[in-house]
């Protein structure tokens, strides 16, 4: 139970912080979608369709979908784990106070991953809705693309607390951004497959988490995953999240201990 | 009680914005490194939309029978975007934080550098960010084949010029009526669809005639409409169109940004 | 009514933001070569004053001219014959030391080679000298202040601005930028300053007046106003807490003047000893006695009934 308490603390941290900003972050987890699946899903996918009569003969709307909701997800977990983790650690000094009252730096981590958890559920959530809404992921099995989501997110988040726990400023993160978030973004099997790519990049590419969590997640929606298959596209992005989990923890501490 | 009472002067020919341009400079090169990685942008684009995506769409209409590879329709358009962002990015983000947190313009204001001054000289500076890019974004569409005319890359980067001399002083004129950090959000927010609905993935030709029409009207597809008829070749009158449109665009933002930013620096 | 002479003039000068009155029909002048001091509490004018002689701050009504212009016109004229240094630190974060003086330096329209000579003559001036590469979030408070104020000469100004320059800075800092002040009062500077520092406004001006709630209450120079509105001395009385309401009508015919302040009484008289020696004769046994002489602080007292520090 007290394992819990400290935990439960950092969380109701966030949403207190959260309660001011949820109706816009709502709107967006709901627009955001809508405009992409409409522009790429459905514009962008009249023209594969018509020229290549789409992905693998799967159409393209069908396609992109699913990989959208991973990223997603990833994107909502390298902003929350950047700047507000920052924030905490360097200017409102939250993670200071906090750590001198009974919660320990584990409770924080513990935390601060939960509270991403939550974000990225409605992030997905929203997504799945709106791709449902498009005619796209009618099956029960479909609803797993939510947690292979956000296990792709969490794949990122730990790793980027790490990195987050040894800055003492943002301009890391504007790196990060560009080199890592937006390249997998754009190549990393979302918008097109990657066996499109040039072989170093496709070995590149599979070795992060993103392609195995836009696999799995499009897997199910589209019912052409095996069991097998699917359960190594899950272990990659596990295993950078706990990898990820133990370093942050490790510097987290290093960096607030006196 | 109006600010423009008959103590006040009337707007200032911004002679002093060169001195914005120096400090923003001055205060960069200790961030080069910054400006420098934002030429990865570019060659990222274009090959995951372009090339990527264009494993998928071999050929493009744009009109009047001319088709091209879909890496060349594209890449205009990830050009006229990439001006737009960097333009919107510093004179919203950037000149936000100056504004509100680092007090840079108090400081300015107490010289003979007016108001007019700080704001044309911060849309200079953005133009200036944006035009580097945009040359770097030529070089590499030069290299990969997708300008079709001799001269269509210098005026490519001319023409990046225009549309970031137009967000820019739309974003500075922006920026000056947002009070918190949330507010620049809703700008992102409508770059959104802006990005995803102007003709930058797909001919316009796709959408119902009344939506054509709507798009027609908004800057992005404008600048998008003029960087690719200048890079496939398919110059016309409507060119023109899109260069006034912009023009106008970079002017009332200016006049706004000018009058707005010295109601609230001049208090 | 002008004086060919004055740097500053102002008549009737009021300051609104919409119901709030700031500042509240003043009159003065600041004479060429002078140090001229605004003093009083926090949120008495000082600062909407200031503002508005920096021209950065519209004049609501009433006549204001710097150098015999107007700020509303000659705006720029104007301010590059100034040097400000505002109550706030408002140096640029992401420039060097010696990069702020440069910069601002050529908001003046100085060549580079100029801005360059002049800044390393100032960073000499204020002390600055090694930790001219420095980022400025690296300095301390005192440091900064010394930047601000040799940014504020780039200009070689005629007029100096000061809004309480030397509020927050440990005693060690004070005294070296009053050191710095009155030399550039002796190379000719004319100074105006802010300040809610009694001995601050003693030590630097030659003039000042005392504002308070927007208006002006007082004028003239630190001894003038001692004189005119103290006596010489001040005898302050500590009593046991419950004893010194008995007082009251006691002591009244010991001094010039009496001040009840919630922990001492203040005699105000011409002779502090003579005034012990009568309040013993009295057969009273205050916890502590303190002659001192008057200060601009006993001014402020008398002329608003409040302390300037609250």
């Amino acid at each position: 139970m007290a394992l819990m308490a400290g935990t439960l603390h950092v969380v109701e941290y966030n949403v207190l912080v959260f309660r001011r900003i949820w109706r816009g972050s709502i709107a967006v987890s709901f627009f955001t979608p809508l405009f992409f699946l409409a522009a790429m899903g459905v514009g962008l996918g009249g023209l594969v369709n018509r020229s290549s009569g789409g992905v693998n003969g799967v159409p393209y709307l069908d396609f992109l979908a699913p990989g959208l909701i991973a990223a997603a997800c990833v994107q909502t977990a390298a902003i929350e784990a950047m700047y507000p983790i920052l924030a905490r650690i360097m200017w409102d000094k939250t993670y200071e106070a906090a750590l001198a009252t009974p919660v320990t730096i584990s409770d924080l981590i513990r935390g601060e991953v939960v509270w991403i958890t939550i974000r990225m559920f409605i992030v997905a959530a929203m997504f799945w809705l709106v791709m449902y809404l498009f005619g796209v992921g009618h099956s029960l099995a479909s609803l797993l693309a939510i947690p292979a989501s956000i296990l792709t997110g969490l794949a990122f988040a730990t790793p980027i607390i790490a990195f987050t726990a040894t800055r003492r400023n943002d301009n890391g993160f504007a790196a990060i951004n560009r080199f890592v978030i937006i390249p997998l973004y754009l190549l990393g099997g979302t918008f097109f497959p990657i066996a499109k790519l040039p072989l170093a990049l496709q070995v590149l590419a599979w070795a992060t988490p993103l392609a195995h969590g836009v696999a799995l997640a499009r897997g199910v929606v589209l019912g052409n995953v095996s069991a097998s298959d699917a359960a190594l596209h899950a272990a990659v992005p596990l295993a950078y999240f706990a990898a990820g989990l133990i370093i942050a923890r490790a510097l987290l501490m290093k960096r607030l201990a006196k | 009680m109006s600010v423009l009472t008959r103590r006040t002067a009337p707007l200032r020919v911004p002679t002093r914005s060169i001195h914005m341009v120096e400090r923003n400079v001055m205060a960069y090169r200790h961030n080069w490194i910054i400006i420098l990685s934002g030429f990865f942008e570019p060659v990222l684009y274009l090959l995951g939309i372009g090339f990527g995506l264009g494993s998928l769409v071999p050929a493009v209409s744009t009109g009047g029978g001319h088709t091209v590879s879909y890496a060349m329709f594209v890449a205009p358009a990830l050009m006229a975007t990439s001006a737009m962002n960097g333009a919107v990015y510093e004179s919203t983000s950037n000149f936000f934080y100056k504004l509100r947190y680092a007090k840079t313009f108090e400081a300015v204001i107490q010289t003979p550098v007016g108001v007019e001054d700080a704001a044309m000289g911060e849309v200079i500076w953005a133009v200036i960010r944006g035009c580097l890019y945009s040359i770097g974004f030529v070089v590499i569409m030069e290299a990969l084949g997708l300008i079709a005319s001799p001269w269509g890359g210098v005026l490519s980067v001319l023409a990046a010029l225009l549309i970031g001399f137009a967000f820019a002083a739309l974003g500075t004129a922006i920026t000056t009526f947002m009070r918190q950090w949330q507010d620049h959000e809703i700008i992102q927010l409508a770059l959104q669809p802006m990005f995803l609905f102007s003709a930058t993935f797909f001919p316009i030709t796709i959408y119902p005639p009344l939506l054509q029409a709507f798009v027609a009207i908004t800057p992005l597809y404008r600048s998008i409409h003029l960087i690719r008829g200048l890079t496939t070749g398919q110059v016309d009158a409507s060119l023109l169109v899109d260069v006034l449109y912009l023009v106008l665009l970079g002017l009332v933002g200016v006049v706004v940004a000018s009058l707005r930013l010295r109601r609230r620096l001049l208090k | 009514m002008s004086d060919s002479n004055s740097l500053i003039l102002a008549r009737q000068l009021t300051k609104r933001f919409g119901d709030l009155t700031a500042v509240d029909t003043i009159d003065f002048e600041v004479a060429k070569g002078e140090a001229f001091g605004f003093l009083g509490p926090n949120g008495a004018g000082k600062t909407s004053t200031m503002r508005m002689i920096g021209g950065v701050s519209p004049v609501t009504s009433g006549l204001l001219t710097i150098f015999g212009l107007d700020p509303a016109r000659h705006g720029p004229t104007i301010r590059a014959r100034l040097g400000v240094v505002p109550q706030a630190d408002t140096l640029d974060l992401e420039l060097t030391v010696r990069e702020n003086l440069m910069i601002y330096s050529r908001y003046f329209d100085l060549s580079w080679r100029e801005g360059a000579r002049r800044a390393d003559e100032l960073l000499e001036f204020v002390q600055l000298k090694e930790r001219s590469k420095d980022k400025v979030d690296e300095l301390s408070g005192g440091m900064k202040r010394r930047l601000t104020i040799a940014r504020a000469l780039i200009n070689s100004p005629e007029l100096l601005l000061l809004d309480e320059p030397t509020t927050g800075l440990d005693p060690q800092a004070r005294h070296l930028v009053w050191d710095r002040l009155y030399r550039l009062k002796q190379r000719g500077v004319t100074l105006v300053l802010t300040t809610h520092y009694m001995d601050e406004a003693e030590q630097l001006c030659d003039r000042l007046v005392v504002m308070d709630k927007a208006r002006i209450a007082a004028e003239g120079s630190p001894r003038e106003l001692i004189d005119r509105y103290s006596t010489r001395e001040v005898l302050e009385l500590r009593f046991p807490i419950d004893e010194q309401p008995a007082l009251d009508g006691n002591l009244n015919d010991l001094a010039e003047r009496i001040e009840v302040l919630p922990d001492r009484v203040l005699l105000y008289t011409g002779d502090g000893d003579e005034a012990i020696a009568a309040v013993h004769r009295r057969g009273l046994r205050p916890e502590t006695a303190l002659v001192r002489r008057s200060t601009l602080e006993d001014v402020f007292l008398r002329l608003t009934g409040r302390s300037l520090i609250d």
